[in-house]
């Protein structure tokens, strides 16, 4: 019988969760690797047991573990993440050069097709590469090396690459995103990349059309239509229909347009998810009330999804890699909140409840839907 | 013969339980001492120091002999009584953060 495994990632540890295809019961094991930040767990589409996770301490630094067995058992993979070359320097906060150095892995992405290759988005923002199961990883330093490398700034989280999206229909095109420069796209499997950030507006910045410099905070794309895109920017949710060349603002009638994770529907290209957020300074829902917004139309209408959701007293938030749905007939649509709660929806977002309501912070939310 | 005892999220990496022994050629000093411990416990390199400058991590510390021993040269002699096994070398994560 089909069913799905959830894999969260939180800041005490890592869990994964696992349900029938009725997404009503949940097997809940962990915490892995308990005391560490788990920023992210990622299973690999060719092989739904090898999973990846972003293991991280203030005080012992990065680890990568790896599973092959869907996260009953964990073996150590590789945890050196060396700039390329000489690495210079980009922007600090207050405007001054400072020199690259590696913080953390905030995102893995393993590869569509091959269980062995995965992605790994750091901070300082940078990409890498492992095609031996992670256990070492090489940058793919012509992304950094882009001309405007030396002028990217942090946004307040750090200077992170955070999104990692590849093309199903071409290998050699993907994207990312990274806070705050923006998005950049490699049509060459990773040589050489452009910015596509044309249309974003970002009023935090010298010149709010800038080319680079806008703090993008995730972007999604549905498989079946791999030209458009959908972000959720700092301020504004937009939409590019011919693969990130250009962006339109399709924030319509969302409360407010500030947020971090923005997902698509299985089935349904035009169906998405964001979960607007008061603004930047405050972080927690309007109102108190935990509301998912879902936009049928690929934005600019959106409707509430609270059903199951604390409409009052409300106050966390839901960070960029905390979002994700499964593949199952009726749409399954997950999150995860700084108040350690995890939930679920069977039916596309109409209705809503708990997994587990009393986790660490979660960071990361990734779920597989297994045969 | 040397002995280290590390933090514990250190001694779930290295899946051990209490002190690590190891035999240590030449000289005792922060940097043979870690040496042999990475080549012994592979899984801890880049955890306690950097990978490639080799420089402590700015929440590691190392104590032996009720000493703060961080700041010494990583190529200076460590006390004869870590040297003989006397007295532990300690890993130590700082007391800091949540």
């Amino acid at each position: 019988m089909s069913g799905v495994r959830v894999l969260v990632g939180t800041r005490k540890g890592g869990f994964v969760m696992t349900s029938d295809a009725k997404r009503e019961r949940w097997d809940i094991r962990g915490p892995h690797f308990g005391g560490w930040e788990i920023y992210h767990l990622k299973g690999s589409p060719a092989d739904p047991n090898r999973l990846y996770a972003s293991q991280s301490s203030g005080w012992f630094g990065q680890v990568i573990q790896r599973s092959n067995d869907g996260g009953q058992t964990w073996e150590q993979a590789g945890n050196k993440f060396v700039y390329d070359g000489v690495p210079g320097t980009h922007l600090w906060y207050d405007g001054t050069p400072h020199p690259w150095e590696f913080a953390r892995v905030w995102h893995l992405e393993p590869s569509l097709t091959d269980p062995d290759t995965v992605y790994a988005g750091v901070e300082d923002a940078a990409l890498f590469r492992s095609t031996d199961g992670g256990q070492t990883w090489q940058e793919l330093p012509g992304l950094r090396g882009h001309e405007s490398g030396r002028y990217w700034q942090p946004g307040a989280g750090g200077m992170c690459l955070h999104t990692i999206v590849q093309d199903p229909s071409n290998p050699e095109r993907i994207f990312i995103a990274i806070s705050a420069a923006g998005v950049f796209r490699t049509d060459d499997a990773g040589k050489t990349w452009r910015p596509m950030n044309r249309g974003l507006q970002s009023e935090g910045i010298p010149d709010p059309n800038a080319e680079v410099g806008h703090c993008v905070h995730r972007i999604a794309m549905h498989r079946s239509r791999p030209g458009v895109l959908f972000m959720q920017k700092h301020w504004d949710v937009m939409r590019s229909d011919d693969a990130g060349e250009t962006w339109r603002e399709v924030s319509g009638n969302l409360p407010t347009d500030f947020g971090f994770p923005i997902d698509v529907h299985a089935h349904e290209p035009d169906t998405i998810y964001v979960v607007p957020i008061k603004s930047d300074s405050e972080h927690y829902p309007p109102d108190g009330k935990l509301r998912v917004y879902r936009s049928r139309t690929g934005g600019h209408e959106w409707e509430a999804l609270t059903k199951g959701l604390p409409q009052r007293d409300c106050y966390v938030n839901v960070l960029r890699d905390a979002m994700a749905v499964d593949s199952l007939d009726s749409c399954g649509v997950y999150f995860g909140t700084t108040g350690g709660q995890v939930y679920a929806s069977a039916d596309a977002g109409d209705s809503w409840a708990p997994i587990v309501r009393d986790l660490p912070s979660v960071v990361s939310v990734e779920v597989q839907t297994l045969p | 013969m040397i002995r280290v005892v590390l933090p514990a999220h250190l001694r779930t990496l290295a899946h051990v339980d209490g002190e690590v022994k190891l035999d240590v050629d030449g000289q005792a000093t922060q940097r043979s001492v870690l040496d042999a411990l990475e080549a012994s416990y592979p899984m801890l390199r880049g955890t306690i120091r950097d990978h490639v400058t080799h420089q402590r991590r700015a929440f590691v510390r190392f104590f032996a002999c009720e000493q703060d021993l961080s700041h010494e040269p990583p190529d200076a002699p460590l006390p004869d009584a870590v040297a003989t096994g006397a007295e532990p070398f300690m890993v130590v994560g700082a007391m800091a953060g949540g």
